[in-house]
């Protein structure tokens, strides 16, 4: 089954994520960001971070969490590709992500997004399976 | 999907989205297009949004939609809306954007389009080299915390007494440069961090610097006022304040959505996240959009400082002898406090301009006192391969806030825009007819080329015929640089 599609948005671009599990959901929605923002065709790469986070919601919490791998790409240039949903009910997260520095090789990168909004964000499941629809400020 | 929701004709140019369309809206949607945009308009969301922004408290007289009109997040794109600040009126940081001052510069040289011909290529080139943009790049001011701080409260005064740009560029500015109540305690370490080394760097996407000439004039006094002519080299910068502006948003909309508890507001979209514009939280974020503003404006004019230094290289000449002064930097993307006379009233609003220009009339105790007798200088960009424009505010435009269009508008989405281009040269193409255009980031020009946008002389036809806001000069691309 695949990971994620790119739906039609006019100004920015949006994703129809996919997943088994909430956790799947979690992980393929850090994917389908990172596939935007660069080619990860052939990347590798062994830097990690740890990620702790809580908020109300599932769906603010998966802001949340697409969120600070944002800021973390933008200020210690990461790019991430790979994902451990270590933990995950609807309101905590903990994770690693793991990635390669940008370094010399800005030509991997693809795509400005500007922020994870939360424009008619939800979490829907059918016959076990979720998927969320997340728009992409670009 | 065709949007199936009621858009009543008022005239040539104004259609209303009645409020009882949906139980909550406070006021109705008013959108400012001619018949055959009316179609596009139906073809995405933008329409629903208009009327989701009419249930933001305090809202008075319309949900206002310009003719670029877009689907955009929450508030569409070329929206606005104004709350009345004395009856709970809230501010939506959703509503102003993640790009906080996004906006536009126009700069006048006083070459003519045969000078600048031989050596376009050579120009193009040189600001391509010197012009910091596109993901990842990296600006040519590097600031202490400290330092920082202190440009966020003072804005393009700050990056003008550091060298960049002279005193009378701030005279041009919108608020000068230099929006006051900017709080920098109200910033994050994290925007910080984000907007650390971004200073003076162009972004990427719709951003762009473009060297164009003037190709038709409208409205003789008001140009030469501005110094314009036919056949005349200009300059326009769009740019906004990169990764400060979009954590600060991001944050704040994030806390707003536990003010819709607190305060009791009921919205359709979490992405339209608010609090009175009086509360603790309202007045956080309104300090933290300011420092966002005033980043925008000093990025601008560092942006101009640069462009300039390139010219006067391949001109051999200091850009005052180029005659390279600043005609206006107006935003796009931001909240202003502003008074208007409701209901025989005067009263304080919260202005929301999304992707609208603010478009002060003649006589306004804002404008610079060369302006006063024309109206505020309203910069309206275009796709790369066809036109820009200059207008001027009018008094009409107070039944839209003082707002007007801000650009053309996307049609294509990015995606479709890159299959539809798959196999082609747009750079080539573009060449064919005169244009050099250079990006740093792979698929820009794919995403950006023409056909992605709606014609940008349309949208300009509406706000001239609709009287809100008045044409003085037409610029086409001759080159242009993309993040």
């Amino acid at each position: 089954m695949k990971r994620y599609e790119q739906i039609e948005h006019t100004a920015d671009i949006g994703v129809r994520v996919y997943g088994a599990s909430v956790k799947e959901l979690f992980k393929n929605a850090a994917f389908s960001m990172f596939d935007i923002i660069a080619d990860l065709e052939g990347i590798r790469g062994s830097v990690e971070i740890d990620v702790e986070l809580k908020a109300e919601s599932p769906e603010e919490l998966l802001v949340n969490w697409l969120d600070e791998l944002l800021y973390n790409f933008y200020t210690k240039w990461i790019i991430f590709f790979d994902f451990d949903i270590l933990e995950l009910d609807g309101r905590r997260i903990k994770a690693r992500a793991r990635g390669r520095h940008v370094g010399e090789n800005r030509n991997r990168l693809k795509t400005e997004i500007k922020a994870v909004t939360y424009h008619n964000l939800k979490i829907k499941e059918e016959g076990g399976q979720y998927s969320v629809e997340i728009i992409f400020d670009v | 999907m065709i949007w199936q929701g009621p858009l009543e004709k008022i005239d040539d140019w104004r259609w209303r989205i009645p409020k009882d369309y949906k139980q909550g809206m406070r006021v109705d949607g008013l959108l400012y297009a001619d018949e055959e945009m009316i179609g596009d308009i139906r073809s995405d969301r933008a329409a629903e949004q208009v009327a989701n922004v009419a249930f933001l408290p305090g809202i008075v007289k319309y949900s206002l939609a310009m003719p670029d009109v877009h689907w955009g997040y929450g508030m569409p794109i070329g929206g606005v809306a104004a709350t009345d600040v004395e009856a709970d009126g809230v501010v939506s940081p959703g509503s102003i954007g993640y790009d906080i001052n996004c906006g536009m510069r126009l700069v006048n040289t006083n070459l003519k389009l045969e000078e600048v011909k031989p050596r376009l290529k050579d120009l193009v080139y040189g600001l391509y080299n010197d012009i910091p943009a596109g993901v990842g790049s990296k600006g040519d001011i590097k600031v202490s915390e400290k330092e920082e701080r202190k440009l966020l409260a003072e804005g393009a005064r700050w990056v003008v007494e550091h060298g960049y740009g002279r005193g009378e560029d701030l005279d041009y500015t919108e608020e000068h440069g230099e929006i006051r109540g900017a709080d920098p305690d109200a910033v994050s370490q994290r925007a910080y961090e984000r907007g650390k080394a971004q200073s003076g760097t162009l972004g990427s996407g719709n951003h762009f610097l473009e060297v164009q000439v003037v190709d038709e004039i409208y409205d003789e006094e008001a140009a030469k006022v501005f110094d314009l002519e036919a056949g005349r080299v200009t300059m326009m910068i769009h740019s906004g304040s990169r990764g400060l502006g979009y954590q600060v948003c991001d944050e704040y909309s994030r806390d707003m959505i536990k003010c819709l508890t607190k305060y009791n507001i009921d919205v359709p979209d979490r992405q339209l996240a608010c609090a009175p514009v009086n509360s603790p939280e309202g007045k956080a974020y309104i300090g933290a959009m300011k420092c966002a503003a005033n980043y925008a404006w000093a990025n601008r004019q560092c942006l101009m400082h640069l462009a300039r230094s390139v010219f006067e290289k391949v001109f051999k000449a200091s850009p005052r002898d180029l005659g390279m002064d600043l005609i206006y930097d107006v935003a796009h993307n931001i909240g202003k406090l502003e008074k208007y006379n409701i209901d025989g009233r005067e009263k304080l609003l919260f202005v929301h301009r999304k992707g609208a220009t603010r478009a002060f009339p003649p006589e306004h105790p804002e404008l610079p006192a060369r302006y006063k007798k024309i109206g505020q200088p309203v910069i309206i960009p275009g796709d790369m391969g066809r036109n820009s424009y200059l207008l001027v505010g009018t008094k009409k435009a107070e039944e839209t806030f003082y707002s007007t269009a801000h650009g053309a508008g996307r049609v294509l989405s990015r995606s479709a825009a890159i299959s539809r281009c798959r196999g082609r040269s747009i750079a080539r193409e573009l060449e064919s007819k005169g244009i050099i255009v250079m990006s740093s980031t792979r698929d820009t020009l794919a995403e950006e080329a023409p056909e992605a946008y709606k014609d940008v002389n349309r949208v300009v036809d509406v706000v001239h015929s609709a009287g809100i806001s008045k044409r003085v000069a037409r610029m086409r691309p001759l080159g242009v640089i993309k993040g």
